[in-house]
């Protein structure tokens, strides 16, 4: 028995695959049960997509790196849910891909930042942080509102998230699942973005943030 | 949860910690064939490694953790079996707001048998603040205004929740009005801000008018108007020219420019005759105002802040405009 070890030392692979088991364990029991969990995997009762204007604001969103600064996560303290209301649960985020709740807060949390200023507010704000909030140290976004638009891409966007949410749509009272967008909508994205701003897209999306639990 | 994955969960949380307490066990005997102390036969750079034991504090925490987890799971629960606190920290099956509150409402009442961190710590603030604002909320307006604690309570929600748009001190910047003058879009009386608070207001709209008025000499002839109305000094032939179009303006604003709350219908159309301007009152922007239109939003608050603390925030808003 003398300096067995050495098996585990002396090889590589070995000690490579042995690592692998031991920091796997705590996500197989943590993690992997819970993609299949029916109440973790059920869109809430309100969850209604993203308008095709909401999504191409949602790519701005994540183009910008927002999620860098800003969280979408509310958690179950009280001292969050005065500032910020209900605590995010599970059923809002079936529809993410990928998912923004962001780990990192600068700024506020922005789950349940829809309706809670006006749309000028929002472009004053990103146009110019400072001139509503004299303290903020966020950076200005004012090309946002120059860029236009080509709705090249937004149809085809919404048809993969018609299939990225196969499973977890809503259902009809037949059970069976509804799917996102209809085609209709998947052929009219186009027209409907084609020569907005971002500016209003990303104000759209911002808007539609927290809709589903109020 | 399915039995599979709660068996997978049992299986591989128990077994682990069975697994660590025998490899611990292992690891407190010597079994290198070599005394305690002496060399393992290995030598680098003349630094030899010796056959030591395990410290004896490192393996006795090591066996206490193991200790504390089994007892950590007696309480908290493992897989589908909530444990014996029957401890949660949020319900996050829920589906709407009123499941949400359902389930807090059979936390509160006891009988169902599980703590739920989060209710219990808002149970519990709601115990130590509630009384506060319900006594607030029993006070007129009026009455709260003259009151040093309660407008301290309505000042800091104020900053809080309001001052991303109006300002820390109530004055408003363009677009956002000043809350702390005697103009008011909507009405200054308790009640009225109360409701605009509680529900927010959507200004009826002001459209775009350059088509209508025939162009940009119309804008121009109805901006030299508007700017005549609070007695700054203008070109007087473009005023009177821009007068004889303003029967347009009169629907929302008045015939004489005093703003729609003036005429009993509070749509947020402003007073002209004032020198108070929201967007700003120059020229330059008189013109533009009236060239692409204006709308503004207040967002509703009721659902966010509730009752009690709208107003606390309405009697802050309130004093600011009272001498």
């Amino acid at each position: 028995m003398k300096n067995s070890h050495e098996k585990v030392e002396k090889n590589v692979g070995l000690f490579f695959l042995f690592t692998v088991m031991a920091i796997s364990i705590g996500g197989l029991v943590e993690i992997t049960p819970l993609f299949f969990q029916k109440e973790l995997a059920t869109p809430v009762d309100n969850l209604k997509p993203y308008t095709a204007l909401q999504m191409e604001g949602r790519d701005i969103y994540i183009r910008e790196g927002c999620s860098n600064c800003h969280s979408q996560m509310i958690r179950p303290f009280r001292a969050e849910t005065e500032r910020y209301g209900h605590y995010s649960v599970a059923g809002e985020s079936v529809w993410e891909h990928p998912f923004l709740w962001g780990s990192k807060r600068t700024g506020p949390d922005l789950a349940r930042v829809g309706g809670r200023y006006s749309d000028d507010w929002h472009i004053a704000h990103l146009i110019d942080p400072r001139s509503v909030v004299p303290e903020s140290n966020m950076p200005s976004f004012k090309w946002l509102s120059t860029n236009t638009l080509d709705g090249e891409l937004t149809g085809k966007k919404l048809e993969t998230f018609n299939f990225l949410t196969r499973n977890r749509s809503h259902k009809d009272e037949n059970g069976n699942p509804i799917p996102l967008y209809t085609q209709a909508e998947i052929d009219g994205a186009k027209a409907a973005v084609e020569g907005k701003t971002e500016m209003s897209a990303l104000v759209a999306y911002l808007q539609s943030l927290g809709h589903a639990l109020k | 949860m399915s039995s599979f994955w709660n068996i997978w969960i049992w299986v591989l949380s128990l077994g682990l910690l069975v697994a660590l307490t025998l490899l611990l066990r292992m690891c407190l005997k010597n079994f290198a064939g070599v005394e305690e102390g002496e060399s393992m036969g290995h030598s680098f750079d003349g630094i030899e490694e010796l056959n030591n034991p395990l410290p004896k504090w490192w393996s006795t925490f090591f066996l206490l953790t193991i200790i504390w987890a089994f007892g950590y799971i007696a309480m908290y629960g493992l897989g589908a079996w909530t444990g014996l606190l029957g401890w949660k920290s949020s319900n996050q099956g829920i589906l709407s707001i009123a499941q949400s509150n359902a389930e807090t409402a059979k936390y509160l009442e006891k009988d169902s048998g599980v703590l739920v961190q989060y209710d219990r710590e808002m149970a519990a603030a709601d115990a130590k603040f509630g009384p506060i604002f319900t006594a607030y909320a029993a006070r007129s307006i009026e009455d709260l205004a003259t009151d040093d604690e309660a407008l301290k309570i309505g000042q800091r929600l104020f900053i809080q929740n309001c001052a991303q748009c109006h300002g820390s001190d109530a004055h408003g910047t363009t677009g956002f009005p000043n809350l702390a003058d005697k103009d008011w879009l909507y009405g200054g009386t308790p009640e009225a801000i109360k409701e605009t608070i509680m529900n927010g207001r959507k200004a009826a709209g002001m459209m775009a008018w350059e088509t209508t008025l025939g162009g940009e000499q119309g804008v121009q002839e109805v901006a030299a108007y508007v700017i005549s109305l609070s007695g700054r000094s203008v070109d007087p032939e473009m005023a009177k020219a821009g007068k004889a179009k303003f029967a347009i303006c009169a629907g929302c604003h008045g015939p004489d420019g005093q703003g729609s709350l003036a005429m009993g219908t509070p749509m947020g159309a402003p007073n002209l005759t004032d020198n108070i301007w929201l967007y700003g009152g120059s020229k330059r922007v008189i013109e533009e105002t009236i060239r692409n239109g204006r709308a503004g939003v207040m967002p509703a608050w009721k659902d966010i802040l509730g009752e009690e603390k709208v107003h606390l925030i309405g009697a802050y808003v309130y004093s600011l405009s009272q001498d």
